[in-house]
């Protein structure tokens, strides 16, 4: 059901994603060594803020919009077995979104437009930059629209059957985002647009932090779900097993979408514009978060134990070491729950109400979210590529052992570059400095760290750089055209034959996500229309 | 639905220790009293040269008739003013922070002193300090080139040694 041109269409939204990951990671070795202040002839504020907007841009935005979005549409037409639906729509939505990341990309590359990926106002960066921004958003949606569009099509098709859970999960995705992108939505085309034209003179950026922490939580989520759907419906069949839970996985994913949405004012924990007990709501939800993902770890883990046990492995560990550590989807499922466990006890501290004072905008943070967002997820959306490359391309992966050097690689520099980067939170370093200007004792003590950070970020970069070679040789090696690989979903162990209709569709939810989102930022967006606030006019550049 | 018996345990244990993490924070926050900076007051952030309370002589430290101190604060693009106030150690002080301009953050390094400063809102944090010595005073959040550059210093007096500053106590609205 997968057709040349299907894949053509599916490694364009791929290759967008990896050319602006590669991009972003040589500016990520130069903002290591800037930050630094090792090499005097490198500081500049200027270039480095410009950089660094433009790494968060291709890194938050434009790498994960693009590869959900190829991602999710060889998903559809995989498990679903159906062509992908309406292709014409389809290419339409790429192109905006590819027109709009050109678009932001501009002013953000020639420093019009160095406001972090964050973007928070009064701070105000060329319109172009907004403009684009909302493009790559808009070009995104019509993936959603489709998405839902398909997962219908098929149920129509057969109805009171269990909908696969790829589909499953990439339609939950596809519910997510359009949740998710209507609170920077709402910031954007009602606040930073009309500023940015002169259209309104001031803005309230309490409303403009509120709105955006609507999106900036659940949008996580839509970058790691992805990583979720391989962990369940590819890497079991990979390490040659079973799937352990299919169900659970329904239930992971539902309470990921759904309670993921109104949490987002963990990351207001320190904003004065909204009060203690709407924080302390949005931390309990917080927490009711770490459920799914704990519900993930058992049911991979018992996925590979299965495995292990298949293939030989006996006593209590002995199934680790009989599993295909070679395999390049095991490996990485390996090595992204290491990254996992200790990015989860990180963002357990960051929850923490109280304790989020300690690290809060300091150095820890980038060194978390990298570790999450650049580990756990990125090493899956790795391995996913990996996997699709040889299928996508019909030519075998130019070398497997390439790969796993790469998938190591990225881990030891992860860990290399990252656990500095929390101690240097701990000792008080802000985050986004473009060198240490502070005449205090205490910055001495952050020179080895800042040390050991550059030789994490070559290392990271020599991975990405291994990535690249490996994909960009498969696909124009000249091999022959008779290779032909299937993509293989994981069984369960037991079959689901009959599902109660809440796990098997989104109507209940969508609902039930309404009555969370009116409760939690309803009265805390209302409340901005009642206060007697004041505006705040834009800084630009 | 099928759930197997030892998956169903893990839940549990799961949701146990989610309720045990909430439960401390809970407790923290509603018992003891420890909460986030949550003061939703709103300010005219271009008018504070206005205002009464953050008029010039109004800034830094003072102690009012009861010997509450108040540390108000001002952040502007790429200082805070201002630039070095003393405080005692172990003392219950309050601080209020306002912008001029944009969004900074400032963070005492190794204490609690942290706390967004959003135009058009006044930021209040109470605290006190364990340890004497000196500080700087950090911002930390991206509010322009200047960035770096934005910060000033605090020291902790040793809570014997401090003397309040001679200037009339005032009388804000701190709360
Ligand atoms: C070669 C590997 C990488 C290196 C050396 C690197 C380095 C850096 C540095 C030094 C910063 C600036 C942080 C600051 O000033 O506080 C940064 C920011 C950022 N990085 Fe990376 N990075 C790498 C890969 C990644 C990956 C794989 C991702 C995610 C997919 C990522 C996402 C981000 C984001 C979103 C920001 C913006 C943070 C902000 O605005 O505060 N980076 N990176
Ligand atoms: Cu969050
Ligand atoms: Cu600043």
């Amino acid at each position: 059901m997968n057709d040349a041109v299907e894949n053509k269409f599916i490694l364009s939204h791929l290759w967008v994603a990896f050319g602006a990951f590669i991009l972003a990671c040589f500016m990520g070795v130069y903002q290591v060594l800037e930050r630094s202040g090792f090499i005097e002839a490198l500081t500049s504020p200027s270039v480095y803020f410009a950089s660094v907007s433009t790494h968060g841009v291709l890194m938050a935005f434009v790498l994960t919009t693009f590869f959900i979005m190829g991602f999710g549409y060889y998903v559809a037409s995989t498990s679903l077995k159906i062509p992908i639906w309406n292709k014409p729509l389809a290419w339409t939505g790429f192109s905006i979104a590819l027109g709009g990341t050109v678009l932001a990309a501009i002013p953000l590359l020639i420093g019009k437009a160095s406001v972090l990926y964050t973007f928070y106002p009064p701070l105000l960066a060329h319109v172009s930059f907004y403009i684009g921004a909302t493009l790559l958003v808009v070009g995104s949606w019509f993936w959603c629209a489709i998405m839902v569009v398909m997962f219908y099509q098929w149920k129509k098709a057969n109805p009171n059957q269990p909908v696969p859970l790829a589909m499953f999960a990439t339609t939950a995705n596809a519910l997510l985002w359009l949740w998710t992108s209507a609170g920077v939505a709402l910031e954007v085309l009602f606040q930073l647009i009309p500023l940015a034209l002169g259209w309104m003179d001031t803005i309230d950026p309490g409303l403009a932090r509120t709105l955006f922490a609507w999106t900036l939580h659940p949008i996580v989520y839509f970058w790691l779900i992805p990583a979720y759907t391989a962990f369940y419906v590819f890497v079991p069949k990979q390490a040659g097993g079973f799937l352990f839970s299919d169900e659970m996985a329904r239930v992971a994913f539902i309470i990921l979408v759904v309670f993921g949405l109104p949490i987002g004012f963990h990351h207001l924990y320190m904003d004065p514009e909204q009060a203690s007990g709407w924080k302390l709501l949005h931390a309990f939800g917080t927490f009711v978060v770490s459920f799914p993902t704990l519900i993930t770890g058992f049911t991979v883990i018992a996925s590979l134990e299965i495995a292990g046990r298949l293939r030989g492995g006996k006593g209590l560990f002995g199934w680790i070491g009989t599993l295909p550590w070679t395999n390049p989807m095991t490996l990485s499922v390996i090595l992204s729950l290491l990254m996992l466990i200790f990015g989860g006890f990180g963002g357990l501290v960051n929850a923490s109400y109280a304790m989020n004072a300690m690290i809060h905008n300091t150095a820890w943070v980038p060194g978390h979210f990298h570790l999450i967002f650049g580990g756990t997820t990125i090493i899956m959306y790795f391995a996913i590529a990996y996997y699709f490359w040889p299928i996508l391309t019909r030519k075998p992966l130019f070398s497997d052992s390439l790969a796993l050097i790469q998938l190591w690689t990225w881990f030891i520099g992860m860990a290399i570059m990252t656990t500095p980067w929390h101690v240097l939170g701990l000792l008080g370093q802000p985050r986004r400095i473009s060198s240490v200007a502070y005449n205090s004792l205490l910055t001495l003590s952050w020179d080895p760290y800042e040390f050991v950070m550059i030789f994490g970020g070559f290392v990271l970069l020599g991975s990405a750089c291994l990535f690249i070679y490996n994909l960009a040789k498969t696909q124009l090696s000249s091999a022959s055209a008779e290779f032909v690989q299937q993509v293989e979903y994981a069984e369960p162990i037991h079959a689901v034959e009959s599902l109660p209709e809440y796990l098997n569709d989104f109507k209940l939810w969508n609902k039930v996500i309404a009555v969370l989102m009116f409760i939690s930022f309803g009265v805390p967006i209302l409340q901005f229309f009642f206060m007697d606030t004041f505006g705040s006019s834009g800084w630009g550049y | 639905m099928h759930i197997d018996p030892l998956e169903r345990k893990w839940a549990y244990t799961a949701l146990g220790m989610a309720g045990l993490f909430v439960s401390i924070i809970m407790v923290d926050a509603l018992i003891h009293g420890i909460n986030a900076p949550s003061h939703v007051e709103t300010i005219d952030s271009a008018r504070l040269h206005l205002s009464e309370e953050f008029a010039e002589d109004n800034l830094g430290v003072k102690v009012d008739a009861e010997g509450a101190i108040t540390v108000r604060m001002v952040a502007g693009r790429y200082s805070f003013y201002p630039k070095h106030i003393a405080v005692p150690s172990e003392t219950k002080v309050t601080f209020r922070w306002v912008s001029t301009d944009v969004l900074h953050g400032v963070h005492i390094p190794m204490t609690n002193m942290s706390t967004m400063i959003v135009p058009g809102y006044v930021a209040q944090v109470t605290t006190s300090f364990p340890k004497p010595g000196e500080y700087p005073v950090l911002c930390n959040e991206y509010c322009g080139l200047g960035h770096d550059h934005m910060w000033s210093n605090i020291s902790v007096v040793a809570k014997e040694n401090w003397t309040a500053p001679t200037n009339a106590p005032v009388t804000g609205d701190a709360k």
